[in-house]
């Protein structure tokens, strides 16, 4: 569409579909209105691995490296995903952090001193985090505290909560035989055909999916983009997670006489089922749109009749169960829980994330993917610069920058929008 | 006091109000306040700030119930207590800052709040096409595209929006809350054409307006608010421009309107 709206257009655009031509000029007037969407971060994702493989390409590109790269990542993606839905409302949850410790801490005492089975303490953290989002969202929506304030005092409310659980200097660790498969989603591997099993399913249920509405679309007589796009996305996805998978089939083993690594790690499907689920409640479902409209103008929403208390405190019980199962890839990923779990750069890193992958700190926009691509580039960051550097001084710094310059694209953007009439 | 049955008007009010009042604590803000409105025809509602005009309004629409006096919906003596009640009658409000979401497309605006739904997801394309029946229905010809944010669309076309809005849900009565107010020349004839053709469409239309240009280009009727009571309620072709700007500043304008009774009994 254009982005100047001709006031004499004859009619509602008719049914068509688009060409491929047209969709790429869709695209550049939607970047020229102030949507770069995930631009950014996939522009400044490849940028830093070509920095990073010029000077350290040996060890950052091995193939070990981008394994332990995804599994560093995934406590962050998990956290940001959780975040979308606060920033979305406009609010920010400063508090996830140490709440994905508190949660640690249940996991690692349920389990250890109290000696409950693994599934059962995974429950007990993931309903300790949703009690905690509870709580926050009552007191920011009931009460109208500023979410700022609120979380900030549960930032360090969390922090002592967690102190007592696992008792003053302590670290509980989470064995093989007490933790059970929770320390695999962090260590272990899929087998090789596992991977390709995984692969078919991402790319063919995504070519079905979008297959079948763009179908259905067809029938209906309703606008829709091209078949050939749609073709050139599958096939895109198809390239791209190929790559990825038989990158990771790779051995990767510095001794393989001795050990063999090789093959998707586990956390991998459960990030794709973490965002294929919650990416279809915020696409797909009424509360997901409500989400938006809340953000969006929260009083239009309050006035279509929408629970603006309800989808606040909804927002916020999903962000901190989020929160919970960082909290469990954090025990599984360490084999321990201490005080420190969650704490110093986890709740910035993963806010950073969310920013970075084009979530909007000023409400209504973003999208569950923009956590995972800002997670990439943030974990690439974290994980290219010691290779670098060894001064946490300047790590510190450039990820400061990094933040800095993902807020600056948003308030630009949004600047952006406003002036050519886009949201 | 002009009796407003006494109009030939097409059978009887969808809308009635007879000796309604609201006060907020010690101030009275509508006095036995009396309202015809008939499917078809615009009624304009007019008078000076602080007339009462909104407060009607949002009696009629739930916002707020009137202390007492009587509420006739099609005939029926009917309570309502809240938004929602008045939507099921069939009450639609087009309020004046519109209430629409800049970050969601016109189809996800106008069912904002009352999404249709397969199961638990979105019933996305049913509901893109009833939007579509319904701007085209209205013969709304400026929008391209129904999948384009309302933050790119125009004032009069946000207004279009909101008007179709309030139409979808086989609304028999739509208010339209000062409409024209932000809007420049061409778009505010296309809105009072809108306007106009919901009536013609067999709705009942309030549209609130201090424009009188907008009034008589549209209205079937008028009433007039003057200091919290019905000085009348007349038919558009009846009565001159000037009349009707003394009935809003002075309560009465000849025969017309507020007789000063108290003074001369």
């Amino acid at each position: 569409m254009n982005a100047v709206i001709d006031e004499r257009a004859d009619q509602i655009d008719p049914g068509h579909e688009g060409s491929i031509r047209e969709a790429i000029s869709d695209y550049r007037d939607k970047i020229r209105g102030g949507d770069l969407g995930s631009l950014p971060a996939i522009l400044g994702l490849i940028a830093i691995v070509i920095i990073f493989g010029v000077m350290q390409g040996k060890t950052f590109l091995s193939a070990a490296n981008f394994a332990n790269l995804l599994t560093q990542s995934s406590m962050v993606m998990v956290l940001a995903m959780g975040l979308v839905f606060v920033l979305l409302l406009g609010e920010i949850d400063l508090s996830a952090g140490f709440a994905a410790g508190t949660c640690a801490a249940v996991l690692g005492v349920t389990l250890t001193m109290k000696g409950w089975p693994w599934y059962l303490a995974m429950v007990a953290a993931l309903v300790t985090g949703a009690l905690i989002g509870l709580l926050i969202g009552v007191l920011v929506a009931r009460l109208g505290i500023p979410s700022f304030v609120v979380t900030l005092a549960m930032f360090l409310a969390l922090q002592g909560l967690m102190l007592l659980i696992i008792g003053e200097g302590g670290t509980i660790r989470v064995s093989a035989d007490t933790g059970g498969p929770i320390l695999g989603i962090e260590n272990n591997n899929m087998t090789i055909i596992g991977g390709w099993i995984l692969f078919l399913v991402v790319v063919g249920g995504y070519a079905l999916t979008t297959g079948l509405r763009l179908r259905k679309r067809l029938s209906q007589g309703l606008t829709t983009q091209a078949p050939s796009v749609w073709l050139l996305k599958v096939i895109g996805l198809a390239v791209i997670y190929g790559l990825f998978t038989w990158f990771l089939s790779q051995e990767r083993s510095q001794r393989p006489d001795v050990t063999s690594i090789m093959g998707v790690p586990y956390i991998v499907p459960l990030i794709i089922v973490l965002l294929v689920f919650l990416t279809l409640v915020l696409g797909r479902t009424a509360f997901g749109r409500h989400i938006y409209a809340v953000g969006g103008n929260t009083e239009a929403a309050r006035r279509a009749g929408i629970s603006v208390q309800g989808i606040k405190i909804a927002c916020f019980v999903i962000c901190s169960t989020m929160a919970g199962v960082a909290g469990i890839l954090f025990a599984s990923r360490d084999n321990s829980v201490s005080p420190s779990t969650g704490g110093s750069t986890t709740l910035l890193y993963a806010v950073a994330a969310a920013v970075i992958g084009g979530t909007s700190l000023f409400g209504g926009r973003g999208r569950v993917l923009d956590a995972v691509l800002g997670g990439l580039v943030v974990a690439v960051i974290g994980n290219g610069l010691p290779l670098i550097t060894q001064q946490a001084g300047i790590q510190f710094i450039v990820t400061g920058l990094v933040l800095l310059v993902a807020a600056s694209v948003d308030a630009l953007s949004r600047r952006r929008s406003a002036s050519s009439g886009r949201a | 006091m002009t009796d407003p049955a006494s109009h030939s008007s097409p059978g009887a009010p969808l809308l009635s109000l007879r000796g309604v009042n609201k006060s907020f604590g010690a101030v009275q803000v509508l006095r036995d306040v009396d309202l015809d409105v008939y499917l078809g025809q615009v009624t304009a509602l007019v008078g000076d700030n602080g007339a009462g005009k909104s407060t009607l309004i949002k009696g009629v629409a739930g916002i707020h119930a009137f202390d007492g006096g009587e509420f006739l919906f099609e005939g029926h003596p009917v309570k309502v207590t809240g938004p929602k009640q008045a939507n099921d009658l069939g009450i639609e409000v087009v309020y004046q800052d519109l209430a629409l979401c800049d970050n969601l497309d016109v189809v996800h605006n106008m069912f904002l709040g009352r999404e249709m739904k397969r199961g638990i997801t979105l019933d996305e394309t049913t509901m893109e096409q009833r939007a579509r029946e319904t701007l085209s229905g209205l013969s709304v010809r400026t929008l391209k595209s129904v999948r384009q944010t309302v933050a790119s669309l125009s004032g009069g076309q946000r207004q279009t929006v909101a008007i179709a809005r309030a139409v979808l849900w086989n609304s028999k009565l739509v208010i339209l809350d000062e409409p024209t107010a932000a809007l420049g020349v061409a778009q505010t004839e296309q809105v009072l054409a809108l306007v106009r053709r919901l009536a013609d469409k067999g709705l009942a239309v309030i549209l609130i307006s201090h424009n009188m240009n907008d009034v008589f280009q549209v209205a079937d009727n008028i009433a007039a608010l003057y200091l919290g009571q019905m000085a009348a309620q007349v038919k558009a072709a009846d009565v001159s421009h000037g009349q009707v700007v003394e009935l809003i500043t002075a309560g009465r304008s000849g025969d017309l309107g507020i007789q000063k009774a108290v003074v001369t009994a």
